[in-house]
């Protein structure tokens, strides 16, 4: 790593570790129905209006079940909104482009993809959604999902905080709250930032240029239905072609992105996502954006320290997060600073792996934001994970297995990492001869079955999906590499359908009906029977009596909880996948090593 | 019952243990526990395979030897802690032989069997005849000897009334006539319970246990998908598993070193509360145990010795202590009650003040009476000696001694005896005829040790509640002295139910000991009530627990055992998850070398061949269960320190361990089964 790439990390470290508290603060004002914000003046107005035409009557809180069918209705709502809309993008306005109907299984997919925070996108951005869709249809849910998985967050945050009670507030109230308070204002600050480092904002259409050299392709034959016609071996048919113009995409990108980062949503305006020069413009605006992908997360540790009146829990909860993110950063810079093995036997090596990624940003600050996106189930990329070396494409990868809790997506990581952290205490909590306490509550048989319930979830989706593609002609079908990369491709899709990460491995032709509802059906199962079970254990949680904390009690702070953490999370929730990724980029990395490659 | 510790591998025990761990083989009763019934089922199919395999039938037919292995090594953890067990229920049966009753009806008495005694039964006890079944003494009084259960063979007295009226089954009359009330039904006695406990028949998974079940029969689940899905895994590679190899990398995954040793933890820690003489009704009450953190303890002889002990002599003015106590040795050395012993004792300590031989002849002693409530002695005059007559007694009756032979009652004793109060003391005024010498300062002792304990449960976390009769201001003293965290004076059995009700509110878990009827609400709701095996049956049958030995102290003890259990429990699993990561460096470069040899750098401990590191890692696993067997049996060693400094030992030693020592322990049969070419 060059001295820049130490200066920039650090700088990176440093920024997030100075913004977790004020955001901490902010976000416990946001998710306290009697909370004041200096917003209050403009917005309260607002959100009395909005109670009192939805029929909310804010002071009425929900237990667990009421507020999980809240949750559940909403999204379904949603889901269906979107996916309407996106079918009927032929009809509707501001579509410049003359984009035509997504189909049925893509429809399905995105719009899935979108209400779980996941942004997967089997479709090519620019060249398939319509600025109507991109604005209405998916802005929606990059607002309502961050503000679902924060909801939950604060939800499961109150269960541990409040003693023998059985409501965790209002789902209704706190999804508006974080949406007024949280999420509209900070977005619309974003964008302007964004804006003014170079990124677009306008309705026009797309314009063209004419190339200096036209270019010879191979271009794949397409349907009707525009689905790529394969062959006999499920190779994508292809005709040869030239380029000699080019589209340059318009939109109204800069506030599309600003919440895409700030929610973790990941999902690019462009098919190029974040390494477009409209959309990620400057090193500047690379690095923010990395930043206010961690930032709500980051906060989140701060604000389940502040209402569990334990301060150090939240920042041991926050450490153990930062010790695998650096460990994953190191790694990944190092795998991709180190190059491949193969250019260097031949004498030909740049310094580092330099392919899929932009000049503009290094190799170092390409790695640091695969980690950072994957890290945080946001999955803007703003290079090709597919090119990294074995090793460095197996640390994003190795990140969302872990169950997307370094970080992780805005609430969602936090409640990933309360439910190893309640497995932790149960495993090691007997281990000083009590009855396991998190926080003064006991954790028994029906916590220890919600927090499994997770982990198992998890595991199925990936590995089952994964085994069920990796035998399957039309897994194998949509492969473009073969042997254990391709492997490592099809076990990315899943793992960050998932993790509702979304970012993609690339190399995998992923828009066929098979791929798209698989990794829908994976997308829903890693969002909502992750929510459901956690939900459950919130509404156990919050009816237990708290026990008062003395010398006996289980500590959740200090170096001891979190080495016990880390164990955990590695022990219980990643070593699952250590056969799959033994037979993936392991092997890979083990055959580059001996001129091999994929 | 026997006091003694059986040795972990006594002949006498392991002999039925290994015969009992063919008989759990049957899966009927192996389904009850999930990682072994899985074991089970792998264990099956590869000694299937062993026929079915075209190659390598030597090796598979070792896999499925170890598998067995496995399985049969967890079920001898089992049947060693039950056989512990059973000895003791043995020992207890024999007191249970069958008796024959005097049932009373009306004046009448009838000769019936004891198990058709009903309950509300009066049947007759005489010397020498063994008490038929539970119950209540309601006429009489008699000495028992209830060595048949407590193992003490001192005998005891039961009467009815009062808080020792509780007379056990097979327990046999020394001497007197009682008639009890029977209060158990058949089936149900004292005795019943006892055996069913020892013997774990009635042994129902405690909370905990379920839950630790559950985490258990998850993660084998998960690796039960990890397994099954590398197979679709290895067809994609071109490197296809045998079904041999992934049994034996998911019966490597799944904890089978805690799975194999939960039930005999359990069993052995109810067996090491059953050898403190403490019977507990369920195993839910000793795991209740480890998570107390109030102790409510009664102030007499529990934190006191139980007697007052005369601590300093107060002369008035114009007397020098030396002769007050010499007056006050001499007015008790016929006094036989501790307090008059004590008086005697510490005249000598202080002054060498002899216990001198007080003739008969020359003295009359003078006992104490409820209504002098004075005593003292009068002394005739002899060889020159003037006559004595020297009283010590409560304030207001040496007063009115004083008053009535026309002596004077100093002010100065009347401050002294407030003093003495304050103090939490009680003060005995002496006097010679009929002047006033001084006050005798009688407190209680608190016992030798007990502040160093309270001082240890506080570093556990427990808060100690002293419970007294007393006034607030001597008990506040001698909370002070014993260093109890809190104290309750004047406690009535109501305010002690409340004052557990409202811990309990507050989200503590209490327990406390108790005897008497009165004490029986309190018992019960507290969350670990001890009854004392004195006590009525009624507090006997409020508390979770009976202490046989009816020490109080022993509270203390049995949250030990509460925390040990628990305690074994994490470790083992903590362990055991530990070890999967030497395992996967052990199995899975095997597995993937096959097809990809590029892979053999990951071969980190060097094993011998893919074969030899599959088996040697199943090996270990099964050894391994043997190995802890001990440790599950006698419990992780409990030290009475705060949670954390416990968690990093046992971190240390079982998280860390249990990450190192498979590393060692699969190299090492690595190394020894392939110089013994097994593979």
């Amino acid at each position: 790593m060059t001295p820049s790439a130490w200066m920039e990390f650090a700088l990176f470290l440093g920024l997030l570790t100075v913004l977790t508290k004020p955001v901490g603060l902010y976000l416990g004002q946001v998710l306290d129905p009697r909370g004041r914000t200096w917003l209050d003046p403009v917005l309260k107005p607002l959100e009395r209006l909005t109670y009192r035409v939805l029929g909310v009557r804010p002071d009425q809180e929900q237990d667990w079940k009421q507020y999980t069918l809240a949750l559940l209705l909403f999204s379904l709502v949603g889901c269906l909104f979107t996916y309407i809309l996106l079918r009927c993008q032929a009809w509707l306005p501001l579509n410049p482009q003359a984009l035509g109907a997504l189909s049925e299984h893509l429809a399905f997919n995105t719009a899935v993809s979108f209400t779980t925070n996941t942004n997967w996108q089997s479709y090519g951005g620019e060249g398939t959604l319509s600025y109507w869709s991109q604005m209405v249809a998916l802005v929606l849910h990059n607002f309502a999902s961050a503000a679902t998985g924060i909801a939950i967050a604060g939800a499961l945050v109150r269960s541990v905080a409040r003693s023998a009670a059985k409501t965790l507030g209002n789902f209704w109230v706190d999804l508006i709250r974080c949406t007024y308070f949280l999420l509209l204002p900070f977005s619309v600050v974003f964008a302007v930032f964004l804006v003014s480092q170079g990124m677009i904002q306008n309705f026009q259409p797309y314009t063209k240029a004419k190339l200096m050299e036209p270019i010879p392709i191979q271009v794949p034959v397409v349907n009707e239905q525009g689905e790529a016609v394969l062959d006999a071996a499920g190779k994508a048919v292809t005709r040869p072609g030239t380029v000699d113009e080019q589209v340059i995409v318009q939109g109204p990108m800069a506030s599309q992105v600003a919440i895409k980062m700030l929610g973790t949503n990941g999902g690019g305006y462009a098919n190029a996502n974040a390494a477009h020069p409209f959309e990620n413009p400057n090193p500047l605006s690379n690095f923010v954006q990395m930043l206010s992908i961690f930032a709500l997360g980051s906060g989140l540790t701060y604000y389940l320290g502040r209402e569990t009146g334990n301060q150090a829990h939240g920042w041991s909860v926050w450490g153990t997060m930062m010790i695998l993110f650096v460990a994953g950063v190191l790694a990944c810079a190092w795998a991709e600073a180190r190059g491949n093995p193969i250019h260097q036997a031949l004498g030909v090596a740049a310094e580092g792996n330099w392919e899929g990624k932009e000049v503009r940003f290094g190799i170092f600050s390409s790695a640091l934001f695969a980690t950072i996106t994957t890290a945080a189930s946001c999955g803007a990329v703003n290079s090709m994970h597919d090119s990294f070396t074995a090793l460095g494409g197996l640390v994003p990868l190795f990140n969302i297995q872990l169950g997307e809790v370094v970080i992780g997506g805005v609430g969602a990581g936090l409640y990933g990492i309360l439910v190893f952290v309640v497995l932790a205490v149960f495993i090691a909590g007997l281990m000083v001869g009590r009855t396991p306490e998190y926080l003064g509550k006991k954790i028994q048989a029906y916590e220890v079955k919600m927090a499994m319930l997770v982990v198992l979830v998890t595991t199925l989706s990936i590995l089952g999906f994964t085994a069920w593609a990796a035998i399957s002609p039309w897994g194998l079908a949509g492969l473009n590499n073969a042997g254990p990369h391709g492997l490592t491709e099809i076990l990315y899709a899943f793992s960050s359908a998932t993790g509702n990460n979304g970012s993609a491995f690339a190399g995998l032709s992923a828009n066929t009906p098979a791929y798209n509802l698989t990794l829908a059906v994976a997308m829903l199962a890693g969002r909502f029977l992750m929510i459901v079970p956690i939900m459950a254990l919130a509404g156990s949680l919050v009816q237990k009596k708290s026990s008062p904390p003395s010398a006996g009690t289980f500590p959740v702070s200090g170096g001891t909880f979190v080495l016990l953490l880390l164990g955990t999370v590695l022990l219980v929730g990643a070593l699952n996948f250590l056969p799959v990724l033994a037979l993936g980029p392991v092997v890979e990395h083990f055959l580059n090593l001996q001129g091999q490659l994929f | 019952m026997s006091q003694r510790v059986p040795s972990l591998f006594d002949p006498k025990l392991v002999g039925p243990a290994v015969t009992g761990a063919f008989r759990k083989l049957d899966p009927r009763v192996l389904i009850q526990n999930p990682v072994m019934f899985v074991t089970w089922v792998g264990a099956v199919l590869t000694t299937i395979a062993v026929f079915t395999a075209t190659a390598d039938r030597g090796f598979i037919a070792q896999l499925a030897l170890w598998l067995w292995f496995t399985v049969l090594f967890a079920n001898f953890a089992e049947a060693m802690a039950e056989g512990r067990g059973k000895a003791q229920a043995d020992s207890l049966r024999r007191a249970r032989k069958d008796t024959v009753a005097r049932l009373l009806r009306g004046s009448r008495e009838e000769k019936v069997a004891a198990p058709d005694l009903q309950k509300g039964d009066l049947v007759v006890c005489e010397a020498g005849d063994v008490i038929p079944a539970d119950g209540e003494v309601i006429e009489g009084i008699a000495s028992v000897d209830e060595a048949a259960i407590t193992g003490e063979s001192a005998p005891v007295i039961r009467e009815s009334g009062g808080d020792r009226s509780a007379v056990t089954g097979g327990t046999r009359v020394i001497s007197d006539r009682i008639v009890i009330r029977v209060t158990s039904e058949k089936g149900n006695t004292f005795l019943d319970r006892m055996i069913g406990m020892v013997e774990g028949a009635r042994r129902q998974k405690t909370p905990n246990e379920i839950a630790l079940t559950i985490l258990l029969s998850a993660l084998t689940l998960v690796f039960l998908l990890v397994c099954v899905s590398l197979q679709p895994f290895g067809r994609y590679s071109g490197s296809p598993f045998s079904i041999p190899v992934l049994i034996a990398l998911l019966v490597c995954l799944i904890p089978t070193t805690i799975g194999g040793l939960l039930s005999a933890i359990g069993i052995s820690g109810i067996d090491r509360l059953i050898r403190r003489n403490v019977l507990a009704t369920s195993g839910r009450a000793v795991e209740a145990a480890g998570d107390i953190d109030v102790l409510l303890l009664d102030k007499t002889g529990t934190i006191t010795l139980g007697n007052r002990m005369a601590s300093d002599f107060l002369p008035v003015p114009g007397v020098t202590a030396e002769a007050l106590a010499d007056a006050a040795q001499l007015a008790s050395l016929a006094d036989e009650t501790p307090e008059g012993r004590s008086i005697v004792i510490l005249a000598k300590e202080r002054f060498q003040l002899r216990g001198r031989e007080v003739a008969s002849s020359h003295a009359t002693f003078v006992p104490f009476t409820a209504q002098t409530r004075m005593s003292g002695v009068d002394l005739r005059e002899t060889d020159g000696k003037a006559a004595r007559s020297v009283r010590k007694g409560a304030a207001d009756s040496v007063k009115n001694h004083v008053l009535q032979q026309g002596g004077q009652y100093p002010e100065a004793v009347g401050r002294m005896v407030d003093e003495v109060s304050r103090q939490g003391g009680t003060p005995l005024v002496v006097a010679d005829g009929r002047h006033v010498l001084g006050v005798i300062h009688l407190k209680d002792v608190v016992k030798g040790g007990i502040k160093e304990r309270f001082a240890q449960l506080r570093k556990m976390g427990i808060r100690t509640v002293m419970i007294t009769g007393d006034n607030p201001l001597t008990a506040a003293a001698i909370a002070a002295e014993a260093g109890v965290d809190d104290f309750m004076a004047q406690a009535t059995p109501e305010a002690k139910l409340q004052r557990i009700r409202s811990e309990q509110a507050a989200g503590h878990l209490v327990a406390m000991t108790g005897d008497g009827t009165n004490d029986a609400p309190a018992l019960a709701q507290a969350d670990v009530g001890v009854a004392m095996n004195t006590g009525t049956q009624a507090a006997r049958e409020a508390g979770n627990m009976v202490d046989l030995d009816s020490n109080p102290t022993k509270l203390i003890e049995i949250v030990e055992i509460g925390k040990q259990l628990l305690m074994t429990r994490g470790s083992l699993t903590t362990f055991s998850i530990a070890n999967d990561v030497a395992k996967y460096f052990a199995i899975l470069p095997a597995m993937v070398m096959v097809t990809f040899p590029a892979i053999a750098p990951l071969n980190i401990m060097r094993l011998a061949s893919p074969n030899s590191a599959i088996l040697s890692a199943i090996i270990f696993n099964a050894v391994i269960i043997i190995g802890l067997i001990p440790l599950a049996l006698r419990g992780v060693s409990y030290r009475p320190v705060g949670a954390l400094a416990l968690l990093k030992r046992n971190l240390l030693i079982y998280g860390l361990g249990g990450l190192v020592l498979p590393f060692v322990g699969i190299k090492v049969i690595d190394l020894v089964i392939t110089r013994l070419h097994l593979v």
